[in-house]
């Protein structure tokens, strides 16, 4: 038996045994009720969606720039980079996109919830892609460099034309994890009270009384999103034999 | 003309060059010999500046080599440089490997790429990926990529040390080819019997100084130096 073939009939056998074990518990089921808020459910999808590829793309823009700033020759820009990547990742989501919402905002004068949340997770984002992209840069050889210089090619040419493209295909796999992350960081942009999925499957279940499925259906939206990305993830790896041999299978 | 003057390079508290002096004059070939570390790369190295001398100058047809001066791009354009491990760009195939550097300059030239390939023997390689190259195709390819920017020098380090053996012969014979057309070179090398034949120069070093220099007949057969009989005979 192939090794797909087990892993499918594993992943099938255990979600079998879960739904039975959920069934047959002393919980009465109605999916009723969650049902009829589908819409809600829809449009929190869509939010969802925007709002990670929104900020998903600046973080990709902005990320760029955290990682040219921490390779850069300028001691003061590789600190600005520095003291950038330590704040977003020393300090809870959570926290920023509230100081972002109630602190920030207020006072620039802005009141669009999305607007503030997606930036928020594009800045938060941007920290973790730039280390994405810093590492990427960092991965191409030495040699590499120094055969594009000394035929010339300026800082900016051996950038654009010998390291990103290497670079680039290394980046790849760790990018699509830091979307499928985002994905699920966007929930928190629900403390703010933008009506994505969380939001929803908070006031289905409030207006229901059905929590349990209700937060049932938004996970397995998640999931309908983030298992076709890893899957994607996987396969791009293989392709671009990313994977490299460990020797794992020789403990 | 390639000229060294008191080039000093230091590591930290390891000297990698000490006071080195030397002329290699246009259309001339200098192998640059000597045990493993004694400062034949990192001399190399100083004249497109991948190396900064701790203090001395290099000059190159009397342009100073400074990498942070903003012609040093084209000094370096100036210098073909071929490297132990070739450094070919994995992500192009040779014919592009050879015609980058000149397209972003401005003066690509897809037919004089594919003549560089011709003249190093491997014509028949230009859309290959370097990957699918064995170590002496890898080598020629790169030899024809630093020609490419027609260059007035070239250096090689140690281009033939990363080879399989049967490979040598070829990488040498584009060499060869290339020193009897006049280029200038300075060449860092194991490879004794190709110093003899092809150099007018031999240098020889050792902890990052230049013990002796002469024609390949006064340094292997009449060295003058107790140190310089010492490693040849190791060699040899």
């Amino acid at each position: 038996m192939g090794e797909r073939t087990t892993r499918l009939l594993i992943t099938v056998g255990l979600l079998g045994a879960l739904v039975a074990a959920l069934a047959t518990s002393p919980y009465e089921w109605d999916f009723e009720p969650t049902w009829r808020y589908r819409k809600l459910y829809g449009n929190g999808l869509l939010k969802t969606l925007g709002a990670t590829g929104i900020a998903f793309t600046v973080g990709l823009i902005v990320g760029v720039g955290v990682a040219l700033a921490r390779l850069s020759k300028q001691l003061w820009l590789r600190h600005i980079g520095d003291l950038y990547v330590e704040l977003i990742r020393g300090t809870p989501f959570l926290v920023q996109i509230m100081i972002a919402y109630f602190g920030i905002a207020p006072l620039i004068g802005v009141d669009d919830k999305f607007l503030v949340g997606t930036f928020a997770l594009g800045a938060f984002a941007a920290a973790y892609m730039g280390e994405i992209f810093r590492a990427g840069i960092e991965s191409v050889e030495r040699g590499q460099f120094e055969a594009a210089r000394s035929l010339g090619m300026t800082s900016n040419q051996t950038l654009r034309h010998i390291v990103l493209p290497q670079a680039f295909k290394r980046m790849i796999p760790p990018l699509t994890g830091e979307l499928i992350a985002l994905t699920k960081e966007s929930s928190l942009l629900f403390a703010i009270g933008v009506m994505e999925m969380m939001s929803a499957a908070r006031q289905v279940g409030a207006d229901t009384y059905r929590n349990f499925e209700a937060l049932l259906v938004v996970a397995a939206l998640y999931l309908s999103i983030t298992i076709p990305l890893s899957l994607l993830a996987r396969r791009l790896e293989r392709k671009m034999g990313t994977a490299s041999r460990t020797g794992v299978e020789l403990l | 003309m390639i000229e060294f003057r008191d080039v000093c390079k230091y590591y930290g508290d390891v000297v990698a060059l000490d006071d080195v002096t030397l002329t290699v004059e246009q259309g001339e070939v200098v192998a640059v010999i000597g045990p493993s570390g004694s400062g034949k790369s990192t001399l190399l190295r100083c004249v497109n500046a991948l190396e900064t001398p701790s203090a001395g100058e290099v000059f190159l047809d009397g342009r100073l080599v400074d990498a942070t001066h903003k012609d040093i791009d084209e000094i370096r354009t100036d210098v073909g440089m071929v490297f132990q491990h070739f450094h070919l760009f994995p992500h192009l195939t040779a014919l592009r490997n050879v015609m980058l550097a000149p397209e972003l300059k401005g003066r690509g030239d897809e037919d004089n790429a594919r003549a560089l390939l011709e003249r190093v023997g491997v014509a028949d390689k230009a859309d290959v990926y370097p990957d699918m190259l064995s170590g002496g195709q890898k080598q020629r390819v790169a030899i024809a990529r630093a020609l490419a920017m027609d260059p007035r020098a070239m250096l090689f380090d140690e281009p033939t040390s990363a080879l399989d053996p049967e490979m040598v012969g070829e990488v040498l014979g584009a060499m060869h080819d290339l020193a009897e057309e006049g280029m200038t070179m300075m060449i860092a090398t194991h490879e004794m019997g190709f110093a003899r034949e092809a150099a007018h120069r031999v240098v020889f070093m050792d902890e990052g100084k230049i013990v002796e220099v002469g024609t390949p007949d006064e340094i292997f057969d009449n060295a003058q130096r107790e140190r310089t009989r010492a490693f040849l005979a190791k060699v040899l």
